[in-house]
């Protein structure tokens, strides 16, 4: 990690004018021909749980381009800020990283929370956000890429394939906040238009660690499947007392919308062996792009450490930017974004492209069931689909 | 409701109770009868869930062989890494603290921050695995509808011995006098001769060994992470206070109530609504019985 | 290390420094906090840091109320967020109601829903504004709730409990679960409340867009006009009749209970105060950070509000805002530049304040000037006798 130096950037900033232009022109000149990218996540806090590993991944994506030559010969020179967890800290992040060092983009954001309380602050600086993680949509800012799934993507997939294969009485449980209870939402209605049955539903508090008495309730109601939309360290609580209740992917279908292989990891895999997950990426994926990435991803911070969905998509994030720039001749946002509009890339989850008009990424559906050793065993792929924000329900 | 649901919860507010006793038993020691107000308690458990880690670590690696029994001795060493860690805590911060119980507070915040960031950067940013032992998997099936999970019966046991243990040593041993004595009246106690300032950091110490009793037993229902004592702290904090401080029986009743209304009100209301719901009575019944549930009646 | 005796003559002691001035620094304490404000950080700062400014002092605001109640009335709330976050939150609704369908992304929102509720309101399937929402389209409305109803709260709640006896360590612990049901109860009502995400992306008040340069600074004035206003309003309580009694309810509540006084009255009137003081503390955070967020409500901020007062000396209400600025800045400046330790200075900042400097800045600067005069020192404060626990 770069040390920025913090008398130097304050002597920049004094000199330049009060009113600022978050954009980076191409500076001419200089033996330095370097261009700033923000990297803003929360390497404290709560959050640090899920977010400092796609820091990592986003990292490395950068230390490949700067080998290969750079973004139009120009090195790219990360700058890290601590979200730390905390919404306004965030805020107050993204605008040091556009008004001081007037990054060309930004990498960020892992809740649906922070990324709401940089928006206004992107869009009023013109400032551009890849924003890296599976998330609930209802949302299109014309300064924000979303690189992950929106929920149409993962949840109503998953909800006819689960349907069709496994049956059509399910309990869903989820923390209590936008991203599970909008996912449950549209899983709902979903469930109503196969001819489903909702059995039962429970909301409970980030971070909450005793799922017995919702385990009882499962248990009582017998469901075919249990849609698990629980986040973050909760999941260890609920697999292991799902577990120890004797509730396991042998016998009971489990579909988690928000357990990688990252989250494995520390859930234990033989507490999740066997339930099924639905994501865009799975480490296992084989095709090239993937097996350059998980190699050095592994070659760079160790062989136990595993990649997962955000950590891939923060990935490619990266090298999206570095294309759209590339095409758009220019680090200028409003290009950028324009040369974004059906911008392709081979990724470590296959082809992805940008949708012509709202800046999502058509992607893949993928289900597959997590073998002994945490890694995911692939059983159904969807076709590339259409992202859509705004669904009808 | 059946009576195969009905002895499901009852037995959820059970193991809920026993989990937030061994949470409160050491705070009760320390906040309880000393007074210190530590908010790195909560730092304390992931510190034992940690050192529980290791030993699973380490087995795994020079003694698979015995894996099984490695559960026993991570809870023991839990108890010894995070006793020691008290002690040194009360040497070097605490002691200068004790007439401003409030700013141990403070300093105890600070030092949770810091406890955190270790566990960040030496030990993982995520969440590690403690594996729980081949032996404690599972349920014991009593009837069909009834099942209850081994890893819970195994708390309730540790739980219910480590309360008789703690009972014992403050009530029959003579170092459990000597703690009693220098918390009802440290200068009558100094004068009749107790090195009050060793029974002080001693008691602290244990308070903290049985932090660490609880955090390395819950590995096996919750996670290990940076943030895992967050998660405990406020909880343990509301059944000391609630039982009432300064009384070890308090503290074990207020966590059996808490236990049994976060049982039945989950059930009945949701996670979310039920965590409110017990905070508010929580105050409410602080309003009617100002120093807690089960305070000894004490001439103020 | 500095010892505290337990005796009620250092609190005379105490008493009389809010009343009598001193040397220069006290004398002009304030004055000097007002060039600063005033004058010296426009001068020094661009925009940009400004605005930081301007966010740490609204949590000054805090950080002062917590000075009267807990350096003067011996009370220790860990849920000022409680008030803070309702300054907040009503703020919020007001500017969200104002710019909800004013700007492009709100309509393309609602032209899709056809609805022209707040954003999250929409996605949430309300159909219709809650009742309690609908006062909140008037300015006239909001800015006096912003005042009167966190203190309505405050003194119902504390005048209740006080009344009851209950105090020390409870009334904290009480403050704290009130925090901590208000974040839950915000973050699982999402449907009126904007749930975890809070209530962001409004753009103007009255029509003056928040997010100009000149408005901003224009927002830092108010803030600190304001701010000193709280400041010499909690001078002018400590130093009336009612300062004094709340110093002796501090250190002898029998005492004066048994002198024919209600000390429920003077500790609720106190709190009473120090919640508006959050209160608006929380809503020009709103204004000037853009959002209002359950994480501002909850635990962690309002420890961290108290360590602010801890710094800057807690029996001191121009150290609070210094302390507040202070922690905010160094927060700032460490996570920026030691992105990976950070986390390190700030643990360890709190730690060495209350160890070596338990009356915080204020305490080291009387402290250093004791020492140059010589003069026999007076003792700072009766902290064991304010804080509770230990009797």
């Amino acid at each position: 990690m770069s040390r920025r130096n913090f008398i130097r950037n304050s002597g920049l900033v004094a000199a330049a004018s009060a009113v600022s232009f978050p954009m980076l022109n191409i500076r001419s000149a200089g033996a330095a021909e370097t261009v700033k990218v923000g990297i803003l996540h929360s390497l404290t806090g709560t959050i640090a749980i899920a977010e400092k590993s796609v820091v990592d991944a986003e990292m490395l994506a950068i230390e490949e381009i700067n080998k290969a030559g750079g973004v139009m010969g120009m090195r790219i020179e990360p700058v890290i800020e601590d979200g730390a967890s905390d919404w306004p800290t965030f805020a107050e992040k993204a605008r040091k990283l556009l008004e001081r060092d007037k990054v060309a983009a930004v990498m960020g954001c892992y809740t649906s929370a922070s990324r709401k309380a940089v928006l206004p602050v992107f869009e009023k600086l013109k400032g551009l956000l890849y924003y890296p993680t599976y998330y609930e949509g209802l949302e299109q800012s014309p300064n924000i890429m979303y690189t992950a799934q929106e929920a149409t993507q993962s949840v109503i997939a998953a909800m006819e394939w689960l349907a069709k294969n496994k049956g059509k009485s399910f309990y869903m449980i989820g923390s209590d906040y936008i991203w599970p209870r909008t996912t449950i939402k549209i899983a709902k209605a979903t469930l109503a238009r196969l001819g489903g049955k909702l059995v039962g539903e429970g909301y409970y508090p980030l971070g909450h660690i005793e799922f017995s008495s919702e385990i009882n309730k499962i248990k009582a109601a017998k469901p075919d499947v249990i849609l698990n939309c629980v986040v973050g360290g909760s999941n260890v609580a609920f697999f292991k007392q799902l577990a120890a209740a004797g509730i396991t992917g042998k016998s009971q279908t489990i579909l988690s919308l928000a357990v990688s292989e990252e989250e494995v990891s520390g859930i234990g895999a033989d507490n999740t062996v066997g339930t099924l997950t639905c994501m865009g990426y799975f480490e296992s994926l084989k095709n090239p792009a993937n097996d350059r990435f998980v190699k050095a991803f592994k070659a760079k911070y160790g062989a136990n450490r595993v990649t997962g969905d955000t950590l891939a998509c923060g990935y490619t994030s990266v090298y999206l930017w570095k294309l759209a720039a590339e095409k758009a001749k220019s680090f200028d946002v409003a290009k950028v974004v324009a040369a974004s509009s059906g911008l392709e890339f081979d990724g470590p989850e296959g082809k992805v492209k940008f949708h012509t008009a709202n800046h999502h990424l058509w992607k893949h559906a993928r289900i597959g069931m997590f073998k002994p050793d945490g890694q995911v065993d692939m059983i159904h792929e969807s076709p590339l689909i259409e992202p859509n924000p705004f669904p009808k329900l | 409701m059946t009576v195969d649901m009905f002895a499901m919860q009852a037995f959820t507010g059970l193991s809920i109770f026993t989990i937030l006793m061994l949470m409160a038993l050491g705070l009760a020691i320390v906040f309880g009868l000393m007074g210190v107000i530590n908010m790195a308690h909560g730092e304390l458990m992931a510190m034992g869930a940690y050192t529980s880690y290791g030993t699973a670590l380490f087995f795994q690696k020079f003694m698979p062989s015995l894996m099984d029994a490695y559960v026993f001795v991570g809870i023991v060493l839990a108890f010894i890494v995070t006793s020691v860690f008290g002690f040194l805590l009360e040497r070097g911060l605490i002691r200068f603290l004790y007439r401003r119980p409030l700013d141990t507070l403070l300093a105890t915040w600070g030092l949770s921050l810091i406890l955190q960031q270790v566990f960040r950067q030496f030990i993982d940013a995520k969440e590690v695995e403690v594996p729980t032992v081949s032996w404690l998997k599972g349920a014991w099936q009593v009837t069909e509808g009834i099942a209850l999970p081994l890893s819970r019966l195994f708390i309730i046991v540790l739980a219910i011995v480590t309360a008789a243990v703690v009972y014992m040593i403050l009530f029959r041993t003579r170092a459990g006098l000597r703690i009693r004595a220098v918390t009802q009246n440290r200068v009558m106690a100094g004068a009749a001769g107790i090195d009050t300032a060793r029974v002080d950091a001693l008691s602290f110490a244990f308070g903290c060994g049985l932090a660490g009793i609880a955090g390395s037993s819950f590995t096996m229902l919750a996670s290990t992470g940076p943030t895992t004592g967050q998660q405990y702290i406020v909880d343990t904090f509301i059944v000391v206070v609630f039982g009432g401080v300064e009384s070890l029986l308090g503290t074990i009743s207020s966590a059996f109530l808490i236990g049994q209304m976060q049982s039945w009100f989950e059930f009945g209301l949701g996670g979310s609504m039920a965590r409110a719901s017990i905070l508010a009575l929580v105050i409410a019944v602080l309003y009617f019985r100002p120093n807690g549930l089960f305070a000894a009646k004490v001439r103020r | 290390m500095q010892t505290h005796i337990e005796s009620s003559s250092p609190a005379r002691a105490a008493v009389a420094n809010v009343g009598r001035s001193r040397g220069f620094l006290e004398r002009w304490s304030f004055a000097i906090l007002a060039v600063l404000l005033l004058a010296a950080l426009p001068l020094s700062l661009d925009v940009f840091r400004l605005g930081l400014a301007a966010k740490f002092l609204s949590l000054g605001f805090c950080a002062v109320g917590i000075v009267l109640i807990w350096g003067y009335g011996g009370i220790l709330s860990l849920g000022q967020g409680v008030f803070f976050g309702l300054g907040s939150y009503m703020m919020a609704m007001f500017l969200k109601l104002e710019s909800t369908g004013a700007d492009s992304s709100a309509q393309a929102l609602s032209s899709f829903f056809g609805s022209s509720l707040p954003d999250f309101m929409v996605w949430n399937s309300i159909e219709a504004l809650p009742w309690w929402w609908e006062p909140f389209h008037h300015v006239w409305f909001t800015l006096p709730a912003i005042v009167l109803l966190p203190a309505l709260l405050a003194f119902v709640l504390a005048y209740a409990n006080f009344r009851k006896r209950v105090g020390g360590v409870y009334f904290s612990i009480i403050t704290l679960a009130l925090s901590a049901i208000l974040s839950i109860v915000i973050i699982g009502q999402q449907g009126v409340t904007g749930g975890v995400n809070g209530i962001n992306d409004f753009r103007t008040f009255l029509g003056v867009n928040l997010d100009e340069d000149r408005v901003k600074i224009a927002m830092y004035f108010v803030t600190c006009v304001l701010l000193l206003a709280c400041v010499a309003v909690g001078r002018f309580l400590l130093r009336s009749r009612l300062g004094k009694v709340l110093v002796a309810i501090r250190d002898r509540e029998d005492r004066v209970r048994f002198s024919g006084y209600d000390p429920a009255l003077f500790k609720a009137f106190v709190f009473a105060v120090a919640a508006i003081f959050s209160s608006i503390g929380g809503a020009l955070f709103t204004m000037q950070v853009g959002l209002a967020s359950p994480s501002l409500v909850g635990i962690v901020p309002s420890v961290e509000m108290v360590i602010y007062a801890a710094v800057g000396g807690r029996l001191s209400l121009v150290g609070a805002v210094y302390g507040a600025v202070l922690v905010g800045a160094a927060k700032t400046f460490f996570s920026e530049n030691f992105v990976e330790y950070w986390m390190y200075f700030i643990g360890v900042l709190f730690v060495v304040v209350v160890m070596f400097l338990p009356d915080g800045l204020a305490g080291l600067i009387a402290r250093v000037r004791a020492r140059r005069s010589k003069a026999p020192t007076p003792a700072t404060a009766p902290l064991a006798t304010a804080t509770g626990v230990a009797k």
